[in-house]
């Protein structure tokens, strides 16, 4: 058996959190920009972004497991999330 | 992960599988039933399957004024009633209705007037029919789906929701990871233990992999309002209830006048529905009856599209006019409805509502082919431990022990809900809740000596107990009811589905005893070839 080093299993916690937790924000922030985005009523609008958010969160989470390493898919999920995280806040300060 | 794209989704997909399979298999076995709950419910409550042989010969207009005739005497004064008329899969008139809470209730009182309260009426005659018992039947394995038991109804959903997300998180990976997935679906090589495992959980889930996808993502989609707020908060912030009434814009209610009025005659109502759909309504949905505000709602059959949301008319209870044909639903609130009509596969007919079956028992096979290739292949891991006549590491024997829990454990659990169904007393207090309760004590049971002895032994065991079990239910239902396989094969067609129950049990416990005799010979082979130290096959190793 090989055996498993404390850095190796601190890197999986690492991504763990940051694909589950790092990941619904990103996705519910997204989800927000596509509703407010889209040019149609309310009710489809709404309809769309949530129906698509489950494919974003699978997306972030997958690639947070894919990426090299634990430091960048944190750097990644936080850099996306304060992006789309500004760009909401400023839309909602122009509504 | 660790080297390439491949290796690191192999992982996610182990894991992502792993921790939540035990879930699963019961999420994927109870929806998989839930297909056919209208059935499971008949067959459980055999005093009206005698009313059900013969064939309906009243119109649904004739059937529906029965029905309101009952409940204008039993429930004038109800918040709502519900019919639903005889059709293919339901033999009989079923009315229910709703009370008005009142003031100075207390929340007890007021949770029981909430509850349905209902009446069968025979078609032939009109009578009601003998009272049946007291079961949830189908009802029951639909909630626990997704509602789980012995909890909040919304930590259920919280639960299955996640385990959902990591399922769907587990498929895409899946099938990144498989690089060979066309070929892999005709490769099957038996007898070569781990690659069997392998080919096995390959087959099953890439033969329905279309289904498994489908399913889970709108599974989803069922609660996603609830599982993804973020979008309603943007747009709607606090006001969610107004997000629901233009979503499902035809769920409005109206508030009653407290002005007494007649029901004005429903017959009319039903002939003008059929003719403009050219099918008859089979559900009616009454609120306010008797009151100035009184609504006529009629539901078209479903059948004829994949939206769950069926078209509907509306009429005025106490003129008796039509008010409006339901408003018809934006494109992409069309498509929402649609995913969620494939869900719940209302529309299937006989044909299409089988395949359904068969890609649910594919899910629950796909499941559980994937829990024990993760035993079989970390075993391997410990070959040179095992053949020194060390035992394996103890997360091998949680998962050996969580897979006979679950995989032969639930199918007990199934069968005892359905034997406690027949043999419980009739007039048993609370009765419906002691059902679910033998379900839950069978199942723990099954968990509990599957940890105490996770060994090949104690799967063979369980596996002949859940044969026995639902191979034994035609024997069951004869014994205890009259309505055997010997009446229901040859009676009317009300009485299919009784059969169908009995046939497609019984196959289901075959299944799982040629499991037992299988594994039986499998040891046997293995004692053979290692006389010398027969504790030292683990379960499955060889298989």
């Amino acid at each position: 058996m090989t055996t498993i080093t404390w850095r190796y299993r601190g890197g999986v916690a690492a991504r763990t959190v940051a694909a589950i937790g790092g990941g619904y924000v990103l996705t519910s922030i997204a989800s927000a920009l596509i509703a407010i985005a889209l040019p149609l009523p309310r009710a489809d609008a709404v309809t769309i972004a949530t129906l698509l958010s489950f494919v974003v969160y699978t997306c972030v989470i997958l690639w947070v497991f894919a990426t090299t390493s634990a430091l960048r898919a944190w750097i990644g999920v936080v850099a996306v999330s304060a992006v789309l995280g500004a760009a909401l806040w400023i839309v909602g300060r122009m509504a | 992960m660790k080297e390439g794209l491949r290796q690191s989704m192999a992982w996610v997909h182990t894991w992502s599988g792993l921790l939540v399979c035990w879930l699963l298999l019961l999420v994927f076995m109870g929806g998989t039933a839930a297909y056919y709950k209208h059935e499971i419910t008949f067959w459980m409550k055999p005093e009206l399957h005698k009313a059900a042989d013969a064939p309906s010969r009243v119109t649904p207009a004739e059937s529906a004024t029965l029905a309101v005739r009952e409940l204008q005497q039993r429930a004038p004064t109800a918040n709502a009633w519900f019919l639903d008329l005889p059709h293919e899969r339901n033999p009989l008139i079923y009315a229910s209705w709703t009370n008005p809470p009142s003031k100075g209730m207390t929340r007890e009182e007021r949770r029981a007037a909430f509850r349905t309260q209902n009446f069968t009426l025979d078609p032939m005659t009109g009578e009601k029919t003998a009272a049946p018992r007291d079961t949830r039947g189908g009802e029951f394995l639909y909630r626990l789906h997704f509602d789980l038991y012995y909890m909040s109804a919304i930590w259920g959903r919280w639960i299955v929701g996640v385990a959902s997300m990591f399922m769907l998180v587990a498929i895409v990976s899946g099938v990144i990871t498989h690089k060979r997935i066309f070929k892999d679906f005709f490769t099957f090589r038996p007898k070569k233990g781990q690659r069997s495992w392998l080919d096995a959980h390959n087959a099953t889930a890439v033969l329905a992999l279309p289904f498994h996808l489908m399913i889970t993502y709108t599974g989803l989609v069922t609660l996603m309002f609830m599982y993804m707020p973020s979008a309603t908060k943007a747009l709607y912030g606090a006001e969610q209830n107004t997000m629901f009434s233009e979503v499902f814009p035809n769920a409005e209610r109206v508030k009653p006048a407290r002005e007494l009025a007649p029901l004005a005659d429903i017959g009319p109502m039903l002939q003008h529905a059929e003719r403009a759909w050219g099918q008859a309504p089979t559900r009616v949905v009454v609120t306010n009856p008797n009151d100035a505000n009184a609504r006529v709602e009629l539901h078209r059959p479903s059948g004829q599209q994949l939206s769950n949301i069926e078209p509907s008319m509306t009429f005025d209870g106490a003129s008796g006019a039509l008010l409006s044909d339901a408003k018809p639903l934006s494109a992409t609130l069309d498509a929402r409805a649609a995913i969620y009509g494939l869900h719940v596969a209302h529309f299937a007919d006989t044909l299409l509502r089988a395949l359904f079956f068969v890609c649910g028992l594919a899910g629950t096979a796909m499941v559980a082919t994937g829990a024990l290739l993760w035993g079989v292949k970390e075993r391997q891991k410990y070959a040179k431990v095992i053949a020194k006549g060390g035992k394996a590491g103890f997360g091998v024997r949680l998962v050996d022990a969580l897979n006979i829990g679950a995989i032969a454990g639930l199918p007990i659990a199934f069968a005892a809900y359905f034997w406690a169904n027949r043999l419980l007393p009739v007039e048993m207090g609370e009765r419906s809740n002691a059902e679910a309760n033998v379900f839950f004590i069978a199942w723990g049971l099954a968990a509990l000596l599957a940890q105490v002895r996770p060994t090949r032994a104690m799967w063979r065991f369980q596996l002949t107990v859940g044969a026995v079990l639902l191979a034994g239910i035609p024997v069951l239902n004869a014994i205890t009811t009259d309505t055997h396989l010997g009446v229901t094969l040859f009676g009317g067609p009300g009485l299919r589905p009784v059969a169908a129950f009995d046939i497609v049990v019984m196959l289901l416990g075959l299944l799982l005893g040629w499991a037992a005799w299988w594994l039986g010979r499998k040891a046997k082979k293995a004692a053979a070839r290692q006389p010398s130290n027969p504790a030292s096959t683990t379960p499955l190793e060889a298989a």
